[in-house]
């Protein structure tokens, strides 16, 4: 029998905002544990929860950029829960009425057709802390540095049909996130983790089958991994005659498989209710306008305007308009007045390589757009060669961003040389130094034109304009 | 000065310099050492810190500064977190906890300069309308010390009716403040939602709980009022609005009430209470000063106990979710495992009330019953504010009385729950509804006080408390003292 798998995600994205979501705490990461939980995070009694507007406003612009419906009014809600990590013992959550509800995102998964997502909603809801077991034996350390923290959840619709397109959809969401500025994007800290849900059903069926869930996992390659494995263990379970139990399962990155945490039947029962201590948050017209206002061309739309307006090739297109940082450095060479497929050229080409091998992200490149522009420019008024350019963009990479084009030109003595006059010296004293070659070259041996264009270029350390050359000597003969 | 002397007249005392600050808070101090073994009104004191902050009044004041609040003594109820000062809220379980920081109430006191010289008892978690469940022990009630003071703010409403202090700060969830100022024959204000911070203070009930002042006089209520309300960002449910009344109350005291009011008498509310004679008698007294009596319906009054009591075990039961033994508060001994420190910690550190309310609210918003109770409970309650505001389009203000009964025998209700939340038949409605109430003496039964209760529309305390004072300046029933405090 063939079988389809059915895949989900709730993808946690923790909002990059100062201070947390509902206290005046730090939100830094990497701080020594507790230091950033403050009497409203430590749940001390007394204390009242007020919403950070920031976090707010980022949950607009995430809406916003999937196309989705903003519920002008929202609410919190308390999911209450016993352990160790949760101070209050409830988490504030929204529940039935999300800030941001369906939209859609498209993907491409890689060797795989683009198709449209379904995201059900969107909610704000606060970080726990964190229960660390493994640092005193015997007893549980708990740091609620992460209390707090805002996250948004966001829940896709169960549209997926394989670990590719969920891995696919991540690393969209990922792009999309880091893209709008809404988070970090730094999985290693923490700052997106999903949970899977993934159920599988005979090919051909419409209902779909028991699902399980995945949780927490936090890198692109365990969410195609993780979900490969539940897959594959689903259908050896029902292939031999077994059933397939609601529960909540754990990825095992090193041994490559998922087990049991907890089955959802025995799970709590949260008893959510709205949270008393807050308001119904209501937001206007006037303000989702002005979010609107603030948000960046997106991914798709650049993507567009780079193939279809700038003429870049597909692929060109995509790797650039699909990290923020790149799209914006493209940009900013444009802006600097550079051609735009010189420039994807060099930042596909040079550039990248460079900030590979020296670890180095786009943003911190000590080239900044306006000097490559300037470089390129160079080229196009044939002071330099393209392999003069390439010794000029190690120069550069060296000098930093103090570097200066044209006075490293001069200093390393870069520019070709496209003076008739010292070119013609140079090839009547070869034609004397050579004669022999030259009776052959005029005789008709096209070879010996390389052997003169290649010592006059020996001769100027590479600099001359090599068809400048070759006329000089054609118009010898 | 005299025991009885009102704030109002401390004020004045202390700015024609007749003592100091510091003399009036060691005579306060005093009175606490004499009264508190009979009646066990304080939970704690503060000796050191008030006397540091009556010195400081002392100078401020021979320093210029005249504000009527500076150097008054007062209580707060030991349910406002104090820096560096035990707060328990009654309760085991924070029998050892020290906050880190103040209130808002406690901040917006000491900065009017006025100095809170100890904390006092009240039901655990303010859970209750007698203070028998204050793991501190039971309040005697100053008129009679078989009885109790009601609740929860019971150590509060004791202490000023015993004259140990002229004005405490109170509570009211559902009758907290007005009950036992009834009880104890003094004059108690709940503000409208809304109007005082509820920063720092210990939740019970969020979308109920008020605090407000407790005094002898309206006049003193107002004053402290004027000092505890205020918009506070650090309380989303905090009211931002000012009313130049309230903003001037603290330097001009009331103003004078200049017109006659309608006044609304609920029938509901009414009965052949043979306890109710002082309310009989104060609505003659009104219409003898130019107001019109008139007859309201407010028609789901009855479901208001149930309603109530759903509702504010519903937010207690995760209220209270915090006091785990993880951070603060009390911790069983050695916890076998997370589980076992829950269950001893939550079992050994609450009392029987606050246990019961806890189940309540966990059961009435469970899967399966949330909508039969908690949604169906919320829905009446808007049927309730509905009510008033039907009320209030008719009706200035309303009048009822405070409680059914006079201060009942301590044990007397204990085991009859049902018979103890009926207690507060009369004020949860005002508190489901949001609105401002006060409880004024008017009248005896028994030889034991009893009071009445106005009821105003939203953020209309100005109303209640003019037509209070106007009521306190014809009548003495504020007046009366208990005879053997000790």
């Amino acid at each position: 029998m063939s079988w389809e798998a059915v895949i989900g995600l709730e993808i946690h994205v923790q909002l990059a905002t100062q201070s947390k979501i509902f206290s005046g705490a730090s939100t830094a990461y990497g701080a020594s544990p507790n230091a950033q939980a403050c009497n409203i995070d430590l749940g001390l009694p007394g204390v009242l929860p007020v919403l950070n507007e920031r976090a707010v406003e980022l949950a607009v612009r995430f809406g916003l950029a999937i196309g989705a419906q903003i519920n002008q009014h929202s609410i919190f809600d308390r999911k209450n829960y016993f352990y160790a990590d949760l101070p209050k013992g409830y988490q504030i959550s929204q529940f039935e009425t999300p800030i941001v509800g369906q939209g859609t995102i498209t993907i491409t998964p890689e060797n795989g057709r683009s198709r449209t997502v379904g995201i059900t909603r969107a909610h704000l809801e606060e970080d726990a802390g964190k229960s660390v077991h493994d640092l005193y034996p015997g007893m549980t350390a708990v740091d609620l540095n992460r209390t707090g923290t805002p996250l948004l959840e966001i829940v896709s619709e169960p549209d997926m049909r394989s670990a590719q397109e969920a891995s696919a959809y991540f690393r969209q969401m990922h792009t999309l996130a880091r893209y709008i500025g809404i988070c970090d994007g730094n999985l290693a800290e923490g700052s997106m983790r999903c949970d899977a849900n993934v159920s599988v059903r005979p090919s051909g069926q419409t209902e779909f089958g028991e699902r399980t869930e995945i949780k927490n996992i936090n890198s692109f390659r365990f969410v195609e991994q993780a979900i490969e494995h539940e897959i594959a263990r689903q259908i050896d379970v029902l292939e031999a005659g077994g059933k397939i139990e609601r529960e909540t399962r754990l990825y095992d990155p090193d041994k490559d498989e998922t087990r049991s945490m907890r089955s959802k039947e025995l799970s709590n029962d949260y008893r959510y209710f709205p949270d008393p201590d807050l308001l119904p948050l209501s937001i206007s017209e006037a303000f989702i306008e002005r979010i609107r206002g603030e948000l960046p061309e997106l991914p798709d739309a650049r993507q567009q305007r780079y193939t279809s307006t700038l003429g870049l090739s597909t692929s060109d297109a995509v790797a650039i308009s699909s990290d923020i940082d790149r799209a914006d450095y493209f940009d900013a060479c444009l802006a600097a007045g550079a051609d735009p497929k010189q420039s994807a050229n060099w930042m596909m080409g040079e550039l990248s390589a460079y900030l590979n091998k020296h670890d180095v992200t786009m943003t911190q490149s000590p080239i900044a757009p306006a000097l490559l522009a300037q470089l390129i420019a160079r080229i196009d008024d044939g002071t330099l060669s393209s392999k003069t350019a390439k010794t000029l963009f190690d120069a550069l990479w060296s000098a930093g961003p103090a570097g200066d084009v044209d006075e490293l030109i001069e200093t390393l003595n870069l520019a070709q040389l496209s003076d008739d006059g010292a070119l013609t010296q140079i090839v009547d004293e070869l034609i004397v130094a050579n004669p022999k070659q030259f009776d052959e070259l005029r005789s008709g041996k096209e070879k010996m034109l390389g052997f003169f264009v290649g010592q006059v270029m020996k001769a100027t350390q590479g600099k001359a304009n090599p068809q400048q050359v070759n006329q000089i000597i054609r118009d010898k003969l | 000065m005299s025991e009885y002397s009102s704030l109002r007249e401390m004020s004045a005392d202390l700015a024609k310099g007749a003592y100091s600050s510091v003399e009036l808070t060691q005579a306060h101090l005093e009175r606490i050492q004499t009264a508190n073994a009979a009646l066990n009104c304080f939970i704690s004191t503060n000796a050191e810190s008030a006397l540091a902050a009556a010195t400081k009044a002392d100078q401020q004041r021979a320093q210029g500064d005249q504000r009527a609040t500076l150097g008054l003594p007062f209580a707060h109820k030991d349910i406002f977190c104090t820096r560096d000062i035990l707060t328990t809220a009654g309760s085991k379980m924070l029998s050892n906890f020290v906050a880190p920081y103040d209130a808002t109430v406690v901040s917006n006191m000491a900065a009017a300069g006025m100095i809170s010289v100890g904390k006092t008892n009240m039901d655990e978690f303010a859970m209750g309308s007698s203070n028998e469940n204050s793991f501190f022990g039971t309040v005697s009630n100053p008129w009679d010390h078989t009885r109790v003071p009601g609740g929860s703010s019971g150590g509060s409403a004791a202490a000023v009716a015993a004259g140990i202090v002229a004005g405490a700060t109170g509570t009211d969830t559902g009758g907290s403040i007005r009950q036992p100022a009834a009880l104890c024959g003094i004059t108690g204000l709940k503000p409208t939602y809304g109007r005082v911070s509820r920063y720092g203070m210990i939740a019970f009930a969020s979308s109920l709980d008020q605090a407000g002042p407790m005094t002898r006089t309206a006049e003193d209520a107002a004053l402290m009022l004027g000092v505890m309300a205020g918009f506070d960002s650090k309380d989303s449910t905090s009211a931002e609005r000012h009313d130049a009344w309230l903003d001037g109350v603290v330097a001009n005291g009331i103003a004078v009430l200049d017109r006659p009011l309608t006044i609304g008498l609920p029938r509901e509310y009414f009965s052949d209470n043979p306890n109710f004679g002082g309310i009989e008698a104060a609505k003659t007294e009104l219409e003898k000063m130019g107001h019109t009596l008139v007859d309201v319906s407010l028609p789901h009054t009855e479901s208001a106990v149930p309603v109530y009591y759903v509702l504010a075990s519903a937010e207690a039961s995760t209220n209270l979710s915090r006091y785990d033994g993880v951070r603060f508060g009390h911790r069983c001994e050695d916890p076998q495992s997370l589980q076992d420190l829950y269950e001893r910690s939550r079992e050994e550190g609450f009392g029987a009330e606050v246990k019961r309310r806890i189940l309540t609210g966990t059961y009435t918003l469970s899967v399966g019953y949330f909508d039969a109770y908690y949604l169906k409970a919320q829905k009446i309650r808007r049927l309730i504010s509905e009510d008033f505001q039907q009320a209030f389009t008719q009706v200035d203000v309303l009048l009822a009385p405070t409680s059914p009964t006079p201060a009942f025998e301590k044990n007397q209700l204990t085991d009859d729950h049902v018979a103890m939340y009926q207690q507060d038949l009369f004020t949860v409605p005002t508190s489901l509804a949001g609105l401002p109430a006060m409880s004024l003496p008017c009248g005896f039964s028994n030889g034991l006080p009893m009071g009445m209760q106005l009821i105003a529309p939203a953020f209309r305390e100005d109303l209640l408390l003019e037509l209070a004072a106007q009521y306190q300046r014809q009548t003495d029933w504020h007046l009366k003292r208990p005879e053997a405090v000790v």
